[in-house]
């Protein structure tokens, strides 16, 4: 039996503000999303008191409170600037990862995060183009990235999403994107469009 | 107006202009059919169809024609591999395939524009872009050590090594003028000897000595060396009238 455990929750309570200022630092000298488990390692302690003390973060940065706020992205914790803050930043920094990105490059950028890994051949069938510029562009721009190779000798390279490409979409994780089939006007709505068509063909 | 056809103005991704001139930069192969989107030309097309009042059925065949032939080299470009697969195909199989790729394309393009949407509703979020912060290397921790110890692994690496002796390499070459005066000698009772004979019962540095003396003899053209094969032996001929000491 062990009769000082009152005694260690009383003490427990206490750093848990402590910590809360310990992951402030930690996610201010980051410059990628830092998971519960990277935080907790850190920090060395345990993951339930680090997602108990993030509440307290998020609490004290979040919109309308500061020009910080923290935000849950690419499976982890970052710190951004408040979105009232916007203008200012956009007169300090550009964002060149997500500028003027065509709609060649949204398009295979959607077949990777949902379809990836994938190939360049891959992509070159769901669009109908070749697809090697597209996807060069792309890993110069860090949102895709190589992740190995197809079975067998010489297989072609497949690529997946990064986790700058769901940080730039403000994605929480790949599983944040929206069921395939909840999108578009499907095929009832290509056959409306071509009755319209149809419609304003004189007879 | 002018019948959709060849006069048929595009304005896709990769190419702005008349049909006609898209087909010309693809038959000189300065335009990569592959990078074309021949959808967007149909529909281009489709949609100039309601601004025609009379219906030129036979631009329309040729341009039906110009496309599917487009279509047919794309394949081709796109896929080398499986024309073997569609050449299997029944026209109501390829029909299903063609539908098929056309929904799955259909999807993809949905979820482009929600990504485009997506990325719109959050140009405002700014935060810091850099790479990941190097870790810190893992500490590598020693056993405890005595000072003592240390002090006596540093003394003993700053004593003088012992000197190494090189006693037992010592060779005593004898002077070459020995051997030059020896040869002289020889050649003034003899023409011709052999020097393997008269070095027979020397050690070899003695050997090495008395060759040496050799060399010096024959560039001074007092003697001429023969030897027929190599490390065969070395006969020594005299060259010159004996020299006369008075």
């Amino acid at each position: 039996m062990n009769p000082v455990t009152p005694t260690l929750r009383l003490v427990d309570a206490e750093p848990l503000e402590r910590l809360s200022r310990t992951l402030e630092a930690l996610l201010v000298v980051a410059s990628t999303p830092l998971s519960v488990a990277d935080l907790a390692d850190a920090a060395a302690v345990d993951e339930v008191r680090v997602e108990a003390a993030l509440h307290l973060v998020g609490e004290r940065y979040s919109e309308g409170r500061s020009g910080i706020v923290l935000e849950r992205a690419a499976g982890g914790y970052a710190f951004r600037a408040a979105r009232t803050e916007a203008a200012a930043c956009a007169r300090l920094v550009e964002r060149p990862v997500e500028r003027g990105l065509s709609q060649a490059a949204m398009e295979t950028l959607a077949v990777v995060a949902y379809l990836g890994p994938c190939t360049r051949p891959d992509i070159a069938r769901l669009r109908g183009v070749a697809a090697d510029s597209v996807v060069a562009g792309l890993v110069e721009r860090r949102l895709l990235v190589e992740a190995g190779r197809e079975p067998g000798v010489g297989g072609a390279v497949r690529y997946r999403t990064t986790e700058l490409f769901e940080r730039v979409f403000g994605l929480e994780g790949l599983s944040e994107l929206p069921r395939l089939d909840d999108l578009g006007d499907g095929a009832d709505g290509i056959r409306e469009r071509l009755e319209a068509v149809a419609e304003r063909r004189p007879a | 107006m002018a019948p959709p056809g060849p006069a048929l103005d595009l304005d896709l991704e990769t190419f702005e202009g008349p049909f006609d001139l898209l087909l010309t930069l693809i038959l000189k192969e300065e335009l990569r059919l592959a990078e074309v989107d021949v959808a967007d030309i149909v529909v281009t097309f489709a949609e100039r169809l309601p601004e025609v009042r009379r219906l030129d059925l036979d631009a329309c065949g040729d341009f039906l024609v110009l496309v599917g032939a487009l279509l047919e080299i794309k394949a081709r470009e796109l896929f080398p591999d499986v024309d073997v697969d569609l050449a299997e195909l029944s026209p109501e199989e390829a029909a299903e395939e063609l539908a098929a790729r056309l929904e799955a394309y259909r999807r993809i393009k949905a979820a482009a524009s929600w990504l485009t949407e997506r990325l719109e509703a959050e140009s405002d979020r700014y935060f810091r872009l850099g790479p990941a912060p190097l870790a810190p290397q893992p500490e590598l921790r020693l056993v405890p050590q005595e000072p003592a110890a240390l002090a006596e692994a540093v003394r003993r690496l700053a004593q003088e090594p012992p000197e190494v002796s090189l006693s037992h390499m010592a060779l005593a070459f004898p002077p070459v003028s020995r051997f030059v005066e020896r040869f002289r000698s020889v050649l003034r009772r003899r023409v011709r000897f052999s020097f393997d004979e008269e070095m027979r019962t020397l050690s070899r540095v003695e050997q090495a000595s008395a060759f040496l003396a050799l060399l010096e003899l024959r560039k001074q053209a007092e003697l001429d060396i023969e030897q027929s094969e190599p490390f065969g032996p070395i006969g020594v001929r005299r060259l010159v009238v004996e020299r006369s000491v008075a």
